[in-house]
C-alpha cells in the first residue's frame, strides 16, 4: 500500500474557498425570491445552460487538478516515511499514462514516428537517417503501422458507442427528475424535454452533453494508445498540457475576483453612501489607478514582484510552491488593477439608492448606517456585482495568455495556455510547421472563453431589467 | 471655453501627482534599490561594492525622500524621489540601461507606433461602425442573429491567435507581404498593411457588438417614431437621424484612446518587429530596465488624462445641450 501526504497549496485553498462561497451564495439565493427568479431565467435560457454545461466540464477538470498530494517513497520498514519532492494532483494520477509517456521531441497527432529524422543503427545496414519509431504513440500496433487510421476509427467508434450509452443514462436520470418534479408520467416528461416545455432548459443541457460525450470519451479512449494532440518540444503529451492549463485559467479568472470584489463593493458603497470627503478620497484613488494604462501598471507591478521573488529564494521550499505563489501574486495584481470599473458603477448606483424613500425611512428610524448598507443597499446591488463577475471571467482568461507572452504572466514552469502558446509560437516557422501545440491551446481557450461569454450574456439578460 | 479647459487641466495635476507617487512606491519602496541591484547583477555572486557601484552609476545611492546630509533645498532635491520621480514632470526621464536618453528614444519611436496605430484606429472605427449599422438595419432577422453570433465568436478568440494565424496564413503560406519588419518612406506600406488588417479584424467582435446595442437603443426612441410617422423611408431614418445621434456616444467613447495611440500596441509591435514604443516597453520588461518601464507608466497616464480632457471637450462640441459649468 502506497502512502501519501496531502499537500494544500495556497491556490488550492482559495479554489475550495471559492467553491464554499459559491455554495453559500447558492443558499442565499435560494432564500431570496427576486434573485431566485433571476437565476430561474438563467436556467431557462438554452444558450446559457448549454454554455454552463461546457463550463462545468472545465470546472471539474480544474477541481480534480486542485487536490494535491506527495507520494510516499519506498523505504525500509520501521524507518520514518519520506515523501517525493514532486507535488502531484488527482488529475495527474488519473492521467498518469499521459503524464509519464514522454517521447523524445515533437510528434504529430496520432503519429507513430518522430517529427524529425535521426541517425539510427539498423542491424545489417549500418547507420541510417530516418524517422525513429515513437516509444508510446501507437506502440500497441507494433509493426502494423499502416493500420493507424483503421485502428483509430474502430477505437473511436467503440468509445463513441460507450459515450452514447453513458449519455442515455443521463437522459434517463433527467427524465426521472422531470417526471418526479412535475408529477407526470415518464413518457410525458420525455416529450416535454424534447419539446423544450420544461422550465429548466433540459433539452439544451442534454444536447450539449451528447456533444461532450461524443467528443470527450473517444478522445480519452484514444489517448491511451496515441498522442491525440501530438507531443511538444520535450516530448510531453499536448493533451495533458491542455488539461493542466485549465486549472491555471480558472484560477486567474476566479481568484482575481476574490481580490476585486471586496475592494470594489466596500469602497463603492462607502463612497456612495457617506459622500463628503470619503467619497472624494475614494474617487481620487480610483481615478489615479484608472489613469495608468492597465498593461503598464501590471507590467510594473509584476516586475517588482519578480524582484521580490528572486531576492528571497528562502521563502519557497519547492518549485511548485514558488510557481503557485507567483500565480496568486499575479491574481492579486490583476485584482488591484481591475476593481475601479465596478467600484465606479456601484458608487453611482448607491448614490441613487440612498435617496429612495425606504432608505430615508430606515435612517429616520435610527437604523445604523452599517445595517442599512448590509440589509438594504447591498442586496439591491447584487445584480450589478453578479453581472460584473461573469463578464470579467473571459477577459481575465484571455489576458493571462497575453501577459504570459509578454513575459509578465505566470511562472514559466507552470503550464498555462499562455506558456503553451509562448513556447510554440516560433515553431510555425519550421518546415513543415509544428501547428498542433498552438492549435490545441487556442482551441481549448476558445471553447472556454466562448462558453464563458455566452453564459455571461445569459446572466446579464436575466439580471439586467433594462437590457432587451 | 478656455477657462473650462484650464480648469480641467488644473484638475489633472493632483491625479498626475498620485500616479507619480504610485510609481515611486512601486519602484523604490516595495523593493529597495539594493534589491534591484542584486537582481540585475545576479543574486548569487554579488559583493557590497558591486551593489554600491551599480547604485552610484544610476543615482540610486541617495536617500529616498529626505536627505538629512544636505542643507537647504538640497534636503529635498538631492533625493531619489526628486531626481527620478519629480523630474518626470519636466520631461526628464533619465537614461536607460544602455545609456541612451529615454526622452529622445521616446520621441524617435512615436512615429513608427503612430504609423500603425492611427490607420488601425481609423479603419477599425469605420469598419466596426459600418458593420454595426448594417446589423442594426437588419435587426431581428437571421442576418442580425448570425452577425451577433460571429461577433461573440470573434471576441472569444485570443488576440494572439489573430496575429500568429494572420502572419502564418498571409505571409508564410500566401507570401503576400513580408512577415515582419518596418520601412521608412513610401516603401513602408508593404510592412504596414498586415499589422493594420490584423488589428482591425481582431477588434471587430467586441466593438461591433457594443455599437450595435447603441444603435438599437436609438432605434427605440421617440424621434425615430416621429420620423417614420412623417413617412420618411427607412434608409433616410437610419442615415440622417439614427446614425448621427448614435455617433455621439460612439465618438466620445473613442476620443479617450486617441492620445494613447502614441503608445502603440505591445503585442502588434513585438510580433511585427516595429521599432515603436510598444516594442520598446516589451524590450524593457524583458531586460528588466526599470527606468524605461517607469517612464512609460508615467507617459501612458499623462496621455490617458489628456484623453479624458479631450472627451469632456468633445461632449460639449458634438452635443450642444451640454454646457460648460
Amino acid at each position: 500500500m502506497m502512502g501519501f501526504q496531502v499537500v494544500l497549496l495556497w491556490s488550492d485553498l482559495l479554489i475550495w474557498l471559492l467553491v464554499a462561497v459559491g455554495i453559500g451564495v447558492g443558499v442565499f439565493i435560494a432564500r431570496n425570491p427576486p434573485l431566485l427568479a433571476a437565476w430561474r431565467r438563467v436556467g431557462a435560457s438554452r444558450v446559457g445552460m448549454a454554455a454552463a454545461t461546457v463550463l462545468l466540464v472545465f470546472v471539474v477538470v480544474g477541481l480534480l487538478d486542485s487536490l494535491h498530494y506527495r507520494r510516499q517513497l519506498d523505504g525500509k520498514p520501521g524507518q520514518k516515511a519520506s515523501y517525493a519532492v514532486e507535488v502531484l494532483s488527482l488529475l495527474d494520477a488519473i492521467a498518469a499514462p499521459l503524464r509519464s509517456r514522454n517521447e523524445k521531441t515533437y510528434s504529430e497527432p496520432f503519429a507513430t514516428r518522430l517529427y524529425a529524422k535521426e541517425t539510427v543503427d539498423v542491424p545489417g545496414r549500418g547507420q541510417v537517417r530516418e524517422y525513429p519509431r515513437l516509444k508510446f504513440g501507437g506502440a500497441h500496433l507494433g509493426e502494423r503501422e499502416g493500420e493507424v487510421a483503421a485502428d483509430v476509427g474502430f477505437t473511436a467508434f467503440r468509445a463513441a458507442v460507450i459515450g452514447v450509452l453513458a449519455w442515455l443514462a443521463v437522459v434517463a436520470a433527467a427524465i426521472g427528475a422531470v417526471a418526479w418534479q412535475g408529477g407526470v408520467s415518464h413518457g410525458e416528461a420525455g416529450r416535454r424535454i424534447w419539446a423544450g416545455e420544461t422550465r429548466f432548459a433540459w433539452n439544451a443541457v442534454l444536447a450539449t452533453l451528447a456533444a461532450v460525450f461524443l467528443v470527450v470519451v473517444p478522445l480519452l479512449w484514444l489517448a491511451g494508445g496515441y498522442h491525440v494532440f501530438g507531443t511538444d518540444k520535450v516530448g510531453q503529451d499536448v493533451l495533458y498540457q491542455v488539461l493542466k492549463s485549465v486549472r491555471t485559467g480558472l484560477i486567474i479568472g476566479l481568484v482575481t475576483t476574490l481580490v476585486t470584489l471586496p475592494l470594489a463593493v466596500l469602497l463603492g458603497i462607502v463612497a456612495g453612501y457617506f459622500r463628503g470627503w470619503v467619497d472624494d478620497l475614494i474617487q481620487y484613488l480610483y481615478t489615479v489607478l484608472n489613469s495608468i494604462p492597465g498593461v503598464l501598471l501590471i507590467a510594473a507591478a509584476v516586475l517588482m514582484m519578480q524582484v521580490v521573488i528572486d531576492t528571497h529564494p528562502q521563502w519557497f521550499s519547492t518549485a511548485a510552491e514558488r510557481a503557485d505563489l507567483r500565480l496568486l501574486a499575479l491574481c492579486f495584481i490583476l485584482g488591484i488593477t481591475s476593481w475601479t470599473g465596478l467600484c465606479r458603477l456601484l458608487r453611482g448606483e448607491t448614490l441613487k439608492l440612498r435617496e429612495l424613500e425606504y432608505i430615508q425611512a430606515a435612517q429616520a428610524f435610527g437604523v445604523s448606517s452599517w445595517r442599512i448598507i448590509v440589509r438594504h443597499i447591498l442586496p439591491n446591488l447584487m445584480h450589478i456585482v453578479i453581472i460584473a463577475l461573469v463578464m470579467d471571467f473571459s477577459g481575465l482568461v484571455l489576458a493571462e495568455a497575453v501577459l504570459s507572452y509578454v513575459g509578465i504572466g505566470v511562472d514559466p514552469t507552470m503550464v498555462s495556455f499562455g506558456t503553451m502558446i509562448n513556447n510554440a509560437r516560433m515553431e510555425l516557422g519550421r518546415e513543415p510547421a509544428v501547428w498542433w501545440s498552438l492549435a490545441a491551446a487556442f482551441a481549448a481557450m476558445f471553447i472556454l472563453v466562448l462558453a464563458a461569454n455566452l453564459f455571461a450574456d445569459a446572466v446579464r439578460d436575466a439580471f439586467d431589467p433594462r437590457a432587451a | 471655453m478656455l477657462a473650462y479647459i484650464v480648469r480641467r487641466l488644473f484638475y489633472a495635476i493632483p491625479i498626475l501627482i498620485g500616479v507619480n507617487l504610485v510609481t515611486f512606491a512601486l519602484f523604490f519602496v516595495v523593493n529597495t534599490p539594493d534589491d534591484m541591484a542584486r537582481m540585475q547583477l545576479g543574486v548569487k555572486r554579488v559583493t557590497p561594492e558591486a551593489i554600491q557601484k551599480w547604485k552610484a552609476e544610476r543615482g540610486y545611492d541617495k536617500p529616498l525622500v529626505v536627505n538629512h546630509g544636505a542643507d537647504g533645498l538640497g534636503m529635498v532635491t538631492d533625493t531619489i524621489f526628486f531626481e527620478k520621480s519629480a523630474r518626470m514632470f519636466a520631461g526628464d526621464f533619465g537614461r536607460a540601461e544602455d545609456g541612451r536618453d529615454i526622452a529622445r528614444e521616446i520621441a524617435n519611436r512615436m512615429g513608427p507606433s503612430l504609423a500603425i496605430a492611427l490607420p488601425t484606429f481609423i479603419l477599425g472605427l469605420f469598419v466596426t461602425v459600418s458593420f454595426a449599422l448594417t446589423l442594426a438595419f437588419f435587426r431581428a432577422t437571421a442576418f442580425d442573429f448570425w452577425g451577433v453570433v460571429v461577433c461573440v465568436a470573434m471576441m472569444s478568440i485570443s488576440g494572439l491567435f489573430y496575429i500568429i494565424g494572420g502572419q502564418y496564413l498571409i505571409s508564410k503560406i500566401w507570401r503576400l507581404v513580408p512577415i515582419s519588419g518596418f520601412g521608412e518612406g513610401l516603401d513602408a506600406w508593404r510592412f504596414l498593411i498586415l499589422p493594420v488588417v490584423i488589428g482591425v479584424v481582431s477588434g471587430i467582435g467586441s466593438s461591433s457588438r457594443w455599437y450595435r446595442t447603441i444603435f438599437l437603443e436609438e432605434v427605440g426612441k421617440d424621434y425615430v417614431r416621429t420620423a417614420r410617422a412623417k413617412g420618411l423611408p427607412e434608409t433616410v431614418v437610419f442615415f440622417r437621424h439614427i446614425l448621427r445621434n448614435a455617433l455621439i456616444p460612439i465618438l466620445t467613447g473613442v476620443v479617450v484612446v486617441i492620445p494613447l495611440l502614441f503608445m502603440g500596441s505591445l503585442l502588434t509591435e513585438s510580433f511585427f518587429g516595429v521599432p515603436g514604443l510598444g516594442s520598446y516597453t516589451i524590450d524593457a520588461i524583458n531586460a528588466q530596465d526599470f527606468a524605461v518601464v517607469r517612464s512609460m507608466v508615467f507617459i501612458g497616464s499623462v496621455l490617458y488624462i489628456v484623453g479624458l480632457i479631450l472627451t469632456d471637450i468633445s461632449y460639449t462640441l458634438v452635443d450642444p445641450r451640454i454646457r460648460f459649468e
